[in-house]
């Protein structure tokens, strides 16, 4: 498969204090790419900065340029008040790329959410409704590489798997999926390529390869560092 | 119809254009909560006016050339002191009332603060509908960007929305809204309209573009309503246009919110 992204010797600063240092990564075409890593490791800040919305120093590229990218944030701090409802959202980002209003739909029925999801005001949304309304933003278009920061949380137990559900469906189509995760088990269920993010970039590689339990007990602590033999036996 | 009937019946068409306008740049600075600090840097415009009054040139040139220079002092002394935005707007915004009063020739010093409905002439009209022209059309255009803008910076500047460019060209557009407003309404109420109007729109409906519909509605029957009463009770006009739409908000109250 030919490679979508190269990264090397990745670093960001902010005010002078580094987020992320010395990241080195390739990512193939189809690749699921799970960021694992504590909190405040530098796994939103790597996105950020593969987006182009951070400064960065080393060097990283998405191969060919211009390649269409679906971004599902964290968090989007959204003022209640707002009255604005998804389909504005979706509408804005279709002419903005010039897609044809069916783009939308395919967006929606990719995302398994209906139109009257799409009417009520944003601020009125729970967070799972929400949820998916970024995930439809971000599949529109037709993106060839997704990435989704921690897309299942505060999802319930089967809205979380319809959304790993529907990146397996998304993978089986040529999708190159990036994906922030705290949920260890994604290495053997889903990844292909594994990143451990503490700051540095503790491993690269495939979840056999990268997960050692060295790795695991640099990354959380003692506790986890015999974790990978359950996963692993616990894998689908 | 006389010519000077003529004269008074463009400037009745402006306003009304010029409603349009506010009610729909004043929807987009009420989701951007911005309304408070860009009605504070109107009133900037005060010495401009007073001076255009004291050496008897077009008072919105005046207001204009003030507006311009108390904004671009604003950033310099935010520069300069290491004070914040607001602190700086406080500032100039009192500096600029007190020496407007001052410069402001009594006798002109209501219709400055005030507003009045001048005749206005057919080149006066002309480029009033140009600029509202350019401030509806612009907010068209950009009204994609502005939305997503609004709800994610960040998603927004994925998509190569450039924020900065876009909070500058809305701040342009604020300018010459409240530049629009600036005769009929006088300095105290210029960014009223831009103001008020949009609290209603908000009141009655979360959907956007019913939103800015009603904002823009309630604009023009406010500066319609405010004309016929200023005229019956030979009323200030700004203050009767502002009351009118301070009333229709009070009238919204008692409507079911959405």
């Amino acid at each position: 498969m030919p490679t979508i992204l190269e990264v090397r010797s990745l670093n960001v600063r902010v005010n002078g204090r580094l987020l992320l240092g010395d990241v080195n990564l390739s990512v193939e075409r189809g690749d699921a790419v799970l960021v694992l890593g504590p909190n405040g490791a530098g796994k939103t800040v790597l996105l950020k900065a593969l987006l182009g919305l951070l400064p960065h120093e080393g060097h990283f590229a998405w191969t060919p340029s211009g390649l269409r990218i679906g971004y599902v944030p964290q968090r989007v701090d959204v003022d209640a008040h707002l009255p604005l409802c998804g389909r504005n959202l979706l509408e804005a980002k279709a002419a903005l790329l010039r897609l044809e209003r069916s783009a939308i739909d395919s967006a929606l029925e990719r995302a398994g959410i209906g139109w009257d999801l799409m009417e009520g005001p944003i601020g009125h949304l729970s967070g799972g409704q929400f949820q998916k309304i970024l995930i439809a933003f971000a599949l529109l278009g037709d993106p060839e590489v997704l990435m989704l920061d921690e897309p299942t949380t505060g999802l319930d137990e089967p809205s979380a798997e319809n959304i790993y559900d529907l990146l397996r469906r998304l993978r089986a189509g040529g999708v190159t999926v990036i994906l922030v995760s705290h949920d260890l088990g994604l290495a053997y269920h889903f990844a292909t390529k594994v990143l451990c993010l503490s700051t540095l970039a503790l491993c690269f590689g495939t979840p056999d390869q990268a997960l050692t339990p060295a790795t695991l007990k640099a990354l959380y602590g003692a506790r986890y560092e015999g974790a990978s033999e359950s996963l692993r036996s616990g894998r689908a | 119809m006389g010519g000077g009937e003529a004269l008074s019946v463009y400037a009745i068409l402006l306003g009304t254009v010029a409603a349009i306008a506010a009610g729909l740049t004043g929807s987009f600075a009420l989701m951007k909560r911005i309304t408070l600090a860009g009605d504070v840097i109107s009133h900037i415009a005060l010495p401009g006016i007073g001076l255009a009054f004291l050496f008897g040139f077009n008072p919105v040139l005046g207001g204009a050339t003030t507006l311009l220079a108390g904004t671009v002092v604003i950033a310099k002394l935010e520069e300069r002191t290491g004070l914040t935005t607001d602190a700086m707007i406080g500032v100039v915004f009192a500096a600029s009332l007190a020496i407007g009063a001052l410069v402001t020739p009594n006798q002109d010093l209501a219709e400055a603060l005030f507003g009045n409905l001048r005749p206005v002439s057919p080149l006066g009209l002309s480029l009033g509908l140009g600029a509202t022209a350019l401030v509806i059309g612009t907010l068209w255009w950009n009204r994609h960007r502005m939305i997503l803008h609004l709800f994610s910076s960040e998603l927004a500047t994925t998509l190569g929305v450039d924020g900065r460019r876009l909070n500058l060209i809305f701040m342009l557009l604020f300018g010459v809204t409240v530049l629009l407003g600036l005769q009929f309404l006088g300095a105290l109420l210029a960014s009223a309209l831009i103001m008020i109007p949009p609290t209603i729109g908000r009141r009655l409906t979360h959907r956007l573009s019913h939103f800015m519909a009603i904002s823009a509605a309630a604009s023009v029957i406010s500066v319609l309503g405010g004309l016929a009463v200023a005229a019956w009770r030979h009323l200030p006009l700004g203050p009767t246009v502002v009351t009118f739409a301070s009333a229709l908000f009070g009238l919204s109250l008692f409507m079911k919110e959405r």
